[in-house]
């Protein structure tokens, strides 16, 4: 896999409750995307002061619409940079590299699956739940939010997932409380053999969890800041195990940003815990 | 104080620009390398453009044993710049010479290998061992990283450290293999550490390194990064570089000098040679901008050639005059 740096101009940016959805025509990112995979985007300009790329998850791509090849993200204006991509209007240039990171893995047989999505972090769900039901495997949806305004993708999630569920913790749509209040009981009704989730790591650690109690698999993608997104800066690591049973700091962006959920030490993200490859001793 | 403008003529085409440079020997093509930690070992960036171009691609810091690197935060942007905690994390010099060094010899690119220790044995052992393998051209020996635990190991910062490291590891390696030492700017007199390294047998030396910073978070108030302090980088450092590059040109008219810190276009890389580098080093703006090394190198042919300079000897050096 290989990504692409790519001259992209905005199509369109338009507010979605809380958020923003922001379409990209740029060459040679939307062909080798696959769900999971996320683009990383320089703010700014070209004399920008902000350096840093920012990193988005993949909400969807095309290749045949009129402005050519499409990217598409959902971003909430929380900092400088994203204040500045707020402020984005068609025919603005932004540069992308894309598509990066390992994507979603996909089942090969055609069992159930429950998609988990905080906030934002819904974005990529739709089409892996497209991607999923391609393949003959049910793809159950669970969309997650503080309040109404915060929860992302409900018409596409009736339209894709093969049932909806939905909470908000302050009770305004679906039912009062948190994804995981809702998760063990789908995945032991629909008994799921994966769950996918992305949103905030503290989410992340939850649904892995439940996950594990339940039985299945968990594919997390992480939500770590990155600075080059594309695997040199050494920014973006957190501490995982790997099949030798060793934990190492591995990159989110090339190395992730899916891990198995059971896989990542999420009691010692933002640390370096005992024991971890070339750690202090 | 004013000075007359240089000037080299009416333009050229950018084709009859020669940017090669011979670096202690080693041919490069053109002046642009990596920096080291901004590159990895090459290999990410191949996809953004042909490794094999660039005049050379500088290593991220190399140790004896796998190093996991400081917690996270590891990063925080700042004005034009940014700090970073990454604490050298790296797989060791086993794992470098089995996987990283033969893919980027074998891609046809030259290899500069930095290495870095805790202490001046650990370089000698890096230095034995980088020296005998296949296809390195050149050295770079980081003696100024500022993410160690205790600043006294901060072997730059010092005139005499400096020239223990360099005196210790400089007889394990070939004399055809040339050795620049990296240099931080936190000291009084950078001339003075680059003299000392010089005395120590360094062919040349490398500046700058970054230079220790700190930032505080708005939520928590407290040091944003998980290292506390980190290494500034970027833009915002390059009149730092540019002075350090002129001062140590002044003192030292002979030491070859790479040439780092900010560079962003082909007229910062022009800024260096001119303050007398005799190479430069694209290094945080990669993380902007992947494929900057060899724009670097394009915008700097167009900057000479505008100008109607036909080679780097023309102008390195030309401020001083």
């Amino acid at each position: 896999m290989s990504a692409t740096q790519s001259a992209g101009t905005v199509v369109s940016r338009t507010p979605v409750g809380d958020y923003h959805h922001l379409v990209i025509a740029a060459e040679g990112i939307a062909e080798h995307a696959r769900p999971g995979h996320f683009v990383a985007l320089a703010i700014g300009g070209v004399d920008s002061g902000m350096l840093l790329r920012r990193a988005f998850s993949i909400y969807r791509t095309s290749t045949t619409g009129r402005h050519g090849e499409t990217v598409e993200i959902v971003f909430a204006a929380h900092g400088k940079g994203t204040r500045w991509m707020a402020d984005l209007a068609p025919g603005d240039p932004i540069d992308v590299v894309g598509p990066v990171g390992r994507p979603f893995a996909l089942p090969k047989e055609p069992v159930s699956c429950v998609l988990v999505g905080g906030g934002y972090g819904s974005a990529p769900m739709f089409s892996l739940a497209t991607a999923l039901r391609d393949r003959g495997c049910p793809a159950h949806l669970v969309l997650g939010a503080a309040t109404t305004p915060r929860l992302f993708g409900l018409s596409d999630a009736n339209k894709v997932g093969s049932s909806v569920h939905v909470t908000t913790e302050d009770g305004s749509t679906g039912t009062r409380g948190r994804v995981t209040d809702v998760l063990g009981d789908l995945v032991d009704t629909t008994d799921a053999a994966v769950v996918y989730a992305c949103g905030p790591m503290g989410m992340l650690r939850a649904v892995a969890d439940v996950a594990e109690d339940n039985g299945a698999w968990s594919q997390c993608a992480v939500e770590e800041s990155m600075a080059c997104g594309i695997g040199v800066c050494m920014t973006c690591v957190l501490p995982v195990e790997g099949e030798d049973g060793i934990v190492r700091m591995v990159r989110s962006c090339v190395d992730g940003p899916v891990f198995r959920g059971d896989r990542v030490r999420w009691d010692a993200v933002g640390t370096i815990p005992p024991g971890t490859l070339g750690g202090p001793r | 104080m004013s000075y007359a403008p240089h000037d080299f003529g009416g333009p050229i085409s950018p084709d009859e620009v020669d940017l090669s440079v011979d670096l202690c020997g080693v041919a490069l093509p053109n002046p642009v390398m990596t920096a080291s930690g901004c590159a990895a070992a090459g290999r990410e960036l191949d996809q953004f453009f042909d490794v094999a171009e660039l005049g050379a691609i500088v290593t991220k810091s190399i140790m004896l044993n796998p190093r996991s690197g400081r917690a996270t935060p590891r990063m925080a942007e700042t004005p034009s710049g940014m700090l970073n905690s990454i604490g050298l994390q790296g797989p060791g010099i086993d794992a470098f010479l089995a996987r990283d060094l033969p893919w980027l010899v074998q891609r046809g690119a030259r290899a500069v290998v930095s290495i870095a220790g805790d202490k001046p044995a650990d370089y000698v052992e890096l230095a034995r061992r980088v020296g005998q393998a296949p296809g390195v051209a050149a050295i770079e020996v980081n003696i100024s990283c500022p993410n160690v635990e205790n600043r006294g190991l901060v072997f730059a910062c010092d005139a005499e450290s400096s020239y223990r490291v360099i005196e210790e590891c400089r007889p394990h390696i070939p004399d055809d293999i040339p050795v620049f030492a990296k240099l931080t700017p936190d000291v009084t007199d950078i001339a003075t550490i680059a003299g000392a390294v010089a005395d120590a047998g360094a062919d040349g030396v490398t500046v700058i390194n970054t230079l220790l910073g700190l930032t505080m978070d708005p939520d928590t108030l407290r040091p944003r990064l998980g290292g506390v302090t980190g290494g500034l980088s970027g833009p915002a450092v390059r009149p730092v570089a540019v002075r350090a590059v002129w001062q140590i040109r002044k003192a030292l008219p002979d030491l070859p000098i790479l040439g780092v810190g900010g560079i962003r276009t082909g007229f910062d890389a022009l800024e260096f040679v001119l303050a007398g580098a005799d190479a430069v080093q694209v290094g945080t703006v990669i993380f902007n901008d992947p494929g900057a090394p060899m724009r670097v190198v394009r915008e700097l042919r167009d900057e000479l050639a505008v100008r109607g300079i036909r080679s780097l000897d023309t102008v390195r050096n030309a401020a001083h005059g």
